[in-house]
């Protein structure tokens, strides 16, 4: 009950320090919606999709959702370093909880902050003519928010080993760059090179944003953009699942990492 | 387990190789004021770390209201308050969330949680501005809303790192005046650190710790007497002719202080007189005071307490002061 509470009041409090900065969110979107309007407006046409059906812009906004709830995620430990830097998470360190309640509320605070910049790229769906239903929002919400906490956890995890935020920067740009181009957000993960092609299976990022295609598209449109992981068509649940492993897996790491500070 | 509020048994902490806590043992009573007084980097914040559960001690034991700090972290955390020495408040929030983030982690029960927000922050004269972000907060503002907090969950030991460090001297009156309100009132035991000699005195007791080691433990005025005679202090119109004078009759050292001597002498008020009448060489001023605790630090440290690196105390300032700006 109390570790509840605490869980609770941590991501409180993230919300409410995210809602007296929200103009900072401005950052999140300007990225994606330049990809949107660059890809969006002519240069969609000359970069259509060989060999299918489909709109360069309708396959690549549903990854371009997937990409902004990615990077806000994995810039959501920004917030623990920031509480280093200043101090705060001396306070909380010393508060009777326990650690991993604490992790936890920086999780979910990170996640429920990062869903808020991907449901704004939505609201532009309508401008950049791509279709887009209520029923698809809600169905989408809890993939987003799932990739969302796997990612947050990467990110409060990093976070607890890093000393400075300059330290912490640098490593989520070294990161954030390959796992946004090698996800599918840009291309379909068919016909890479060999190592490109490993690299992108090893990344947790492509099976976040898969799912979230999947449903934007439907089954039968995304279907020739389906990942192949050892000769097998991942079905959405599939990745769905991979997400999940990969997300308790790191919040087990971060809770571990959060215990054994001093 | 005693009644002792605090318990501290050969506890050291290494750092590498420096051991920045060297075997100390010393213990406080339920209610008492105890201080830690000591130059920088002595230990003081190291001790506190380990008796609050932030850092593991390398050996020896410490208990605070009766529980292992190793073993038994979550009553210990229970039982404590806490001022850091380096902020720690959230200074995007304001005064009073940053309160009720304190109420809801420390398990302040919801029916009192408004009540127990109002009468710290009453208590410490913030309550008017207590909708404002703590970025608006003055120095001393932030100082004494990390003292409401502190308290705000009726802490039974509460643990003070360098309470008034770079306040001015009214706003450290008044903090002072809120803790021996709160002995008085609550009968909270109050363990703080300062290397303000002056604020060391209104202690009960005090441990004076250098190096990692602690090199006495008592009463201000027990300490004190350990250094027995009161110092004069005379300016005269020729210093070196009235240092031989005071050695040759009254068999005293004198030290020399800018343009000032300086000698010690038991019941000095007594001699005064006296030693005016009768002294050859012309006086300009003379003053005689009680030994103080620098006194004390010197004689039993063989060197003075203010003698800190300047280079560290300043960077100690910077820092404080740098993160209250901007951001
Ligand atoms: N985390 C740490 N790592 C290495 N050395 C430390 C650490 N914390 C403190 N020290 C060293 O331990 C000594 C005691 O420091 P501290 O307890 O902060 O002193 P005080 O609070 O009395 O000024 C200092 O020499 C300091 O440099
Ligand atoms: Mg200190």
């Amino acid at each position: 009950m109390r570790n509840l509470r605490a869980v609770y009041i941590i991501w409180y409090r993230d919300i409410l320090r995210f809602w007296h900065d929200r103009m900072r969110m401005m950052g999140a979107i300007t990225m994606p919606l330049l990809f949107l309007f660059i890809f969006g407006s002519g240069l969609s046409a000359s970069m259509g999709l060989n060999n299918t059906a489909i709109n360069y812009i309708d396959f690549m906004f549903p990854g371009i959702i997937g990409m902004t709830v990615l990077t806000s995620a994995l810039m959501g430990g920004t917030s623990l370093v920031w509480d280093k830097e200043f101090g705060f998470l001396k306070e909380v360190l010393v508060a009777p909880v326990s650690r991993a309640s604490v992790a936890t509320g920086k999780v979910l605070g990170s996640a429920t902050i990062a869903l808020i910049p991907g449901l704004i790229i939505m609201i532009f769906a309508p401008i950049i003519g791509v279709d887009f239903s209520v029923i698809t929002v809600l169905k989408l919400l809890p993939l987003m928010f799932l990739l969302a906490v796997s990612v947050s956890s990467m990110g409060i995890l990093l976070a607890t080993r890093m000393k400075s935020m300059e330290a912490f920067q640098m490593i989520m740009q070294l990161l954030m760059m390959p796992m946004i181009f090698l996800s599918g957000v840009f291309f379909p993960l068919k016909g890479l090179p060999a190592w490109l092609n490993f690299l992108t299976k090893v990344n947790p990022a492509s099976y976040g944003v898969a799912p979230i295609r999947e449903v934007v598209l439907g089954k039968d449109m995304s279907a020739p953009f389906s990942i192949n992981l050892f000769g097998h068509t991942m079905t959405l649940w599939e990745n769905v699942a991979i997400v999940a492993v990969f997300g308790v897996v790191m919040i087990a790491l971060a809770m571990w990492s959060f215990s054994h500070q001093e | 387990m005693t009644n002792k509020a605090i318990e501290v048994i050969n506890l050291v902490k290494k750092y590498g190789q420096l051991a920045a806590v060297n075997d100390i043992s010393f213990d406080v009573g339920q209610g008492e004021i105890f201080g830690f007084l000591g130059p920088n980097g002595a230990g003081k914040t190291t001790t506190i770390k380990i008796l609050c559960t932030l850092a593991r001690p390398s050996s020896g034991q410490a208990a605070v209201s009766g529980f292992d700090v190793v073993h038994q972290q979550r009553q210990v955390r229970e039982s404590i308050g806490l001022v850091f020495q380096d902020p720690s408040l959230d200074e995007k929030l304001s005064g009073i969330q940053n309160l009720r983030f304190h109420a809801m982690i420390y398990d302040v029960p919801s029916k009192v949680r408004g009540q127990r927000i109002e009468q710290v922050l009453n208590m410490v004269e913030l309550w008017d501005r207590r909708n404002n972000k703590v970025t608006s907060y003055s120095g001393g503002m932030k100082r004494r809303l990390e003292l409401a907090r502190g308290l705000l969950h009726n802490p039974k030991v509460l643990f003070l790192d360098e309470p008034t460090l770079g306040l001015d001297p009214q706003t450290r009156n008044r903090i002072w005046e809120y803790i021996t309100g709160l002995q008085k009132r609550e009968g909270t035991t109050i363990f703080l650190t300062t290397h303000y000699m002056d604020e060391a005195e209104k202690a009960n007791r005090i441990a004076i710790i250098d190096n990692g080691k602690i090199v006495a433990i008592d009463t201000p005025t027990k300490l004190k007497e350990m250094v027995g005679k009161d110092i004069i202090t005379i300016r005269t119109d020729d210093n070196a002719k009235a240092a031989e004078e005071i050695t040759s009759r009254y068999q005293l050292e004198t030290r020399a202080d800018n343009n000032e001597l300086i000698f010690e002498k038991a019941g000095g008020e007594e001699f005064l007189p006296a030693f005016i009448k009768e002294f050859n060489t012309e006086i300009l001023s003379i003053s005689l005071r009680r030994p103080s605790l620098d006194d004390v630090f010197l004689k039993l440290t063989g060197h003075e307490i203010r003698q800190e690196q300047a280079s560290g105390s300043f960077k100690e300032m910077a820092k404080r002061f740098g993160r209250n700006m901007g951001h």
